[in-house]
């Protein structure tokens, strides 16, 4: 790579032109800068003349507004690393697997099922989800159980403001969310034994918590196919498993639900799943990550409590023994 | 075979076992090993490994194929040594990389996780087969001495199977191809030295 790493940047500092470089990925970046071969040329005017992929962006574009949510004091990952290191089974087992393959989602019509215990169950469309509130920036951070981390500043909402409008009974105590699964995608499902589709789960007070982002998408656009478009969950302080992509069904329950990865492996990968650096994974450590996107001598950092969110969420779990619900 | 043919394919088979070292460090010094550079040194240094283990194990039951391929012999210590070599690099990268040379992180590594317990011995498996690959130390043992130490080259080969199988989520099936590939070698061997004993029965009159 001819040009390196961006430099660090407060996301508080970020003027709006810089917001617009992240658009574009790094190496559709150096193509446009090579084409030109006059980088003094403003970045979003090289966009424009060289990139057609900067005219179909505009359509991908969502109105976003400032969330004080956001964590700062990060620097972000580069939208490339997020669209192409992602664990999404569904479309092969590599984390560069679902960026290939990912494509035969169909994203439009989409529809939301609310089911369980509602007063009605409801459908959701898609593009009524959009407009359902003002769509916010906030930036997380991102830890995988598996131990690498990232920055991403996802678009969305509080999934709370969703939940109001799905009018759960108050027997409700835990929401499932069902992932996309069909024909698309099963050409993959060789792969591995996991019983589909997907299914991830929260306690009512963790999905209520304003952090617990009903997501559509990231660096100001819709949610690329590989990242759970068009619409997911993200639960930063959870490893990232938690965060069930491409979500058709969200079910409202009175018992706690199945969730995937603790079927496969229920010793390694518990309900709560919240990023605690004292509660080793049995198969490593889980007091280090790994930065993505930073060579490698200097990607190693400390994991933090809650990944950081403690003022936000330790409330949720007072009282609990966290090794046990871990 | 002819001396140049030799000095030729021992050439050849160099530069193909530095490639995958080659192509790290290229990546290394370009900053271009992809999003979690630290995963992809350990994927890549570990994948040659168990390769390298497997076309050093495929050396004896090609050379029972055709007596015409007993020179493939001369390429054996060589391919083993890289496997050692990317062995060495792969343990580097654990402990550099992943423990941070802290001893304490590594000590309960190793105790408590079972997929590094199993590499660890896996290298440990390979490294006297590494300090006794020397002709001077295949004289001092005697050969059939030496033979028999080197039978751990099986060991080591199953505990690096099982350690790929214990490192990957539970459920993933990627390490089915190098499984396999040494259940093919293994099981050549028996199947190979019967047909041969076959062939050397006389015939009964």
């Amino acid at each position: 790579m001819l040009i390196g790493k961006p430099p660090d940047i407060l996301s508080s500092e970020i003027t709006p032109q810089a917001e617009y470089l992240k658009y574009l990925n790094r190496r559709r970046f150096l193509r446009n800068a090579a084409a030109a071969g006059a980088v003094a040329l403003g970045a979003d005017r090289l966009a424009e003349i060289f990139d057609p992929g900067a005219a179909a962006a505009d359509e991908t574009k969502l109105q976003t507004v400032y969330s004080p949510l956001t964590t700062t004091g990060e620097q972000l990952t580069s939208f490339y690393d997020i669209t192409h290191y992602n664990n999404f089974y569904e479309f092969g087992v590599n984390k560069s697997d679902p960026a290939k393959n990912a494509g035969g989602l169909p994203t439009r019509p989409w529809t939301v099922k609310v089911e369980g215990k509602v007063k009605k169950p409801l459908t959701f469309d898609i593009d009524a989800l959009l407009k359902l509130r003002p769509l916010e920036n906030r930036v997380y951070r991102h830890r995988c159980v598996e131990a690498w981390s990232m920055v991403i500043p996802w678009v969305g909402y509080s999934f709370s403001e969703f939940v109001k409008q799905c009018d759960p009974l108050p027997s409700a105590r835990y929401v499932q969310f069902l992932s996309y699964y069909n024909r698309h995608v099963d050409k993959w499902a060789g792969e591995t034994d996991i019983y589909w589709p997907y299914s991830e789960g929260l306690r009512m007070d963790e999905a209520m918590n304003p952090l617990t982002l009903l997501t559509f998408g990231l660096y100001g656009q819709t949610l690329p196919n590989q990242d759970g478009a068009p619409v997911r969950i993200v639960v930063p302080w959870k490893y990232g498993f938690k965060s069930a992509k491409s979500i058709v069904t969200v079910r409202f329950l009175e018992k706690q639900p199945h969730t995937t990865w603790n079927d496969q492996a229920p010793t390694e990968y518990g309900f709560y799943a919240n990023v605690n650096p004292n509660v080793d994974h049995p198969r490593w450590s889980q007091k280090t990550e790994r930065r993505i996107g930073l060579p490698f001598y200097k990607q190693i950092r400390t994991t933090l409590m809650f990944n950081g969110y403690s003022d936000q969420v330790a409330y949720l779990y007072k009282g609990m023994d966290l090794r046990k619900n871990f | 075979m002819k001396r140049s043919t030799l000095i030729f394919l021992k050439t050849l088979t160099w530069l193909a076992c530095l490639a995958p070292a080659a192509w790290l460090t290229w990546g290394a010094v370009t900053n271009n090993l992809g999003p979690d550079p630290t995963a992809t040194i350990a994927f890549a240094t570990g994948l040659a490994t168990l390769r390298l283990l497997a076309i050093t194990l495929a050396i004896t039951p090609l050379r029972r194929l055709s007596p015409r391929l007993g020179w493939l012999i001369k390429f054996r210590r060589l391919l083993g040594l890289f496997a050692f070599f990317y062995a060495s690099l792969h343990m580097f990268t654990y402990v550099g990389l992943y423990a941070g040379f802290n001893i304490t992180a590594m000590a309960s590594d190793v105790t408590r996780r079972r997929f590094i317990t199993m590499g660890v011995a896996a290298y440990l498996l390979l490294l006297p087969l590494a300090l006794t690959s020397t002709n001077w130390a295949i004289r001092k043992l005697g050969g059939k001495r030496w033979n028999r130490l080197h039978k751990l080259i099986y060991l080591a080969a199953i505990c690096g199977v099982i350690h790929y199988w214990w490192q990957v989520k539970p459920g993933v099936l990627t390490p089915i191809t190098m499984t396999v590939v040494f259940a093919v070698l293994f099981a050549a061997r028996p199947v190979l030295a019967w047909k041969q004993r076959r062939k050397m029965r006389p015939v009964p009159v």
